[in-house]
């Protein structure tokens, strides 16, 4: 009894499989392309759908850097990232964004803007933002086809008329090119943005739901709001309106997480790990300049 | 001030491993590690089941997996699906002749007595769940016996090489329609995701390396009320089915070799037929892998429900062919479960700025009532 693996684990028929609906999905911006989605040996809702499109996608010239909740070295993160450099020889991996050509993420985009040369992969647990307003994927795909976001923009509305504000916190629901509302994975509102004209192709895999779709580069990306209630970004301004500093490297433009210490009180740091090392490796250079 | 975001992960997972494995043979000294061999003989019918969930037919290999994932039956099942991701498709199975199946057991419970008569073979269904006690220590000389004898006091069967299916001599009397061939191929669910609505062949492959307890619970409603199959068993088989797979080079039908497997057909009360047709009782079919007989009995009834549903619209869960299709797998469902799991700090801290939001609109709009009150 011996077991041997592909390059990439999964065989080069499935890979191709991916890789064909990916150019259908990046050809229908928005789309969820069904696809048959393999098992693959970690669990569904750990990133497969990600890493499918990772694995099928990645050569020996590519250079990988996985993140999850904006750290390389969180424990999902370094098991996708050993998985990779297991099954893949050859190929090179970084916590460096700028050193990276292929990214998989979950829950979060660099706060650093892609390049036209980086592509992000994200990892979605439920591909379609219309299940909160109809558990039916037959009639899901039915209202898609017909751009009927009617339902999902009542839930806004009735959002607004109890709570005086829409309660989504993240996966926000983005109209992508136009037409198709995506879910945008589980990103908070603050990563939203990023997806606008961003110059990477950004794909996004749901293993377990087996679906695929795309941002694809320079495309336009909607969160729905209304005229009068603008989309909002999560707010990290203190009780007295000033923005809180990352307590690490001192940046006031990033995502930041929230600790309660030992005395009850709070800490904020960046959620970005990469980003945050940056910012403190270039005030550092400023300093001895 | 060193960095608090989730460091060390790797550290992390590889003294995890070692605990878990550490555990594994934490009997110490006297420890004897389990062979294959002896998981896929003495817990055969765990076997069956990872087999069967697995989706792929290894018996060494799900012994393996039982043996690595110390027993676990979802993690178990669920590595024999990962590893079978490695494997192209390299052709596709025609249909198999069940009724040439080298049968261990079979049994119906609509006749008393059926052509080829009824078998009852391995099962547990008269025994008495007592404590085996003598089992908890087990003369090893005693048990190697143990076969031995079986087949020495048994006289040589003389079993002919195919049985007749009870079905067949319903359909003969009118009192099941006539078995609608079908020329399509098989949907194959390795290879396509399901797109409702599903051909009834999806729905089949589906169940059929669905997860044991999650079919039996959606069956057991049907079962119970929420749902009108009431099901006979006309037929349960259990045996080894020989495959048959075109000759690579000459093309002809030839034995590849043979599967454990169990068959199920449930018969349940006529329906009204909108064609005007002569009513006929209606069929139920399920099969697995292995020996897993409540598997093909939940799958059968549940083929049954849905049916109806497909035809007429569900007025039940067990009907819904999306509420029973995307339900039941073990690896979908147990990965899921798991990863709530993982971090999630990104997305709470986006809830926590939300109701901090709405809490802070609900004080500003009690101050601003009380302000218009007085």
């Amino acid at each position: 009894m011996s077991v041997t693996y592909n390059f990439g684990f999964m065989d080069e028929h499935a890979k191709k499989e991916v890789r064909r609906s990916i150019l259908k999905a990046i050809s229908i911006p928005g789309y969820q392309v069904p696809y048959s989605s393999r098992e693959m040996p970690m669990g569904r809702g750990f990133g497969t759908g990600g890493l499918q499109i990772t694995l099928s996608l990645i050569g020996a010239d590519e250079t990988l850097k996985v993140i999850d909740q904006g750290s390389d070295d969180s424990v999902n993160a370094v098991n996708l990232r050993q998985f990779v450099e297991l099954t893949c020889p050859g190929v090179n991996t970084t916590t460096h964004l700028n050193a990276a050509t292929l990214i998989q993420s979950r829950h979060r985009i660099p706060e650093v803007p892609l390049t036209p040369n980086q592509t992000l992969v994200l990892q979605v647990p439920y591909p379609d933002p219309l299940v909160v307003v109809e558990p039916s994927e037959d009639k899901r795909k039915m209202m898609h086809g017909e751009a009927d976001y009617a339902r999902l923009l009542v839930k806004l509305y009735e959002d607004i008329v109890k709570f005086d504000e829409i309660t989504i916190s993240h996966r926000y629901p983005t109209r992508i090119n136009g037409h198709y509302v995506i879910d945008p994975s589980p990103i908070p509102r603050w990563d939203v943005p990023k997806l606008h004209n961003s110059p990477a192709l950004i794909l996004f895999g749901a293993g377990r739901e087996k679906k695929i779709y795309a941002v694809p580069p320079h495309t336009k990306a909607e969160p729905l709001a209304f005229d009068d209630v603008p989309f909002r970004v999560e707010s990290f301004n203190d009780a007295q309106g000033n923005r809180r500093p990352c307590e690490r490297c001192g940046a006031t433009d990033s995502f930041l997480d929230e600790y309660i210490n030992e005395d009850g009180s709070k800490r904020y740091q960046c959620s970005d790990s990469d980003y945050c090392d940056t910012v403190l490796e270039n005030s550092k250079e400023v300093a001895h300049a | 001030m060193g960095y608090v975001a989730i460091k060390g992960g790797g550290q992390a997972i590889r003294g995890a491993e070692d605990v878990l494995e550490t555990l594994r043979a934490s009997e110490g000294a006297a420890g004897v590690p389990l062979s294959i061999d002896t998981i896929e003989n003495q817990l055969r019918l765990l076997t069956s089941r990872i087999v069967s969930e697995g989706g792929l037919y290894h018996p060494k290999l799900a012994a393996l997996a039982i043996k690595q994932s110390q027993g676990d039956t979802l993690e178990a099942a669920f590595a024999l699906r990962a590893y079978r991701s490695t494997m192209p498709r390299l052709m596709e199975t025609q249909a198999q002749d069940t009724s040439k199946m080298r049968l261990i057991r079979r049994i119906s419970s609509a006749f008393k007595d059926i052509p080829g008569g009824q078998m009852l073979g391995p099962t547990y269904d008269y025994a008495l769940r007592l404590m085996r006690l003598d089992l908890t220590d087990e003369s090893p000389e005693k048990f190697r016996d143990i076969a031995h004898q079986f087949l020495e006091q048994t006289p040589e069967p003389n079993l002919p090489d195919t049985f007749p299916k009870v079905v067949e001599a319903l359909r003969e009397e009118g009192l099941l329609p006539q078995a609608e061939v079908s020329e399509a191929l098989a949907f194959d669910i390795t290879r396509e995701p399901l797109i409702f609505p599903v051909p009834r062949s999806a729905a089949l492959a589906t169940m059929a390396r669905a997860e044991t307890g999650s079919l039996l619970a959606l069956a057991y409603s049907n079962m119970r009320g929420y749902g009108d199959v009431h099901p006979t068993i006309a037929e349960l088989r259990v045996g080894y089915l020989p495959v048959m797979l075109p000759h690579p080079i000459t093309g002809e039908l030839t034995e590849a070799g043979e599967v454990l497997m169990t068959e199920c057909e449930v018969v349940a009360m006529y329906e009204d037929d909108s064609n005007q047709g002569k009513p006929t009782f209606t069929l139920g079919y399920g099969a697995c892998f292995g020996h897993n007989e409540v598997k093909a009995i939940s799958m059968a009834i549940l083929d049954r429900a849905l049916q109806k549903g497909m035809k007429e619209g569900a007025s039940n869960p067990s009907e819904d062919p999306e509420f029973v299709l995307l339900h039941v797998d073990g690896v979908d469902s147990m990965g899921f479960a798991s990863h709530y799991k993982m971090p999630h700090y990104v997305t709470f801290q986006s809830d926590m700025d939300r109701l901090r939001t709405t809490q802070q609109k609900h004080e500003d709009s009690k101050k601003t009532k009380m302000g218009d009150a007085q």
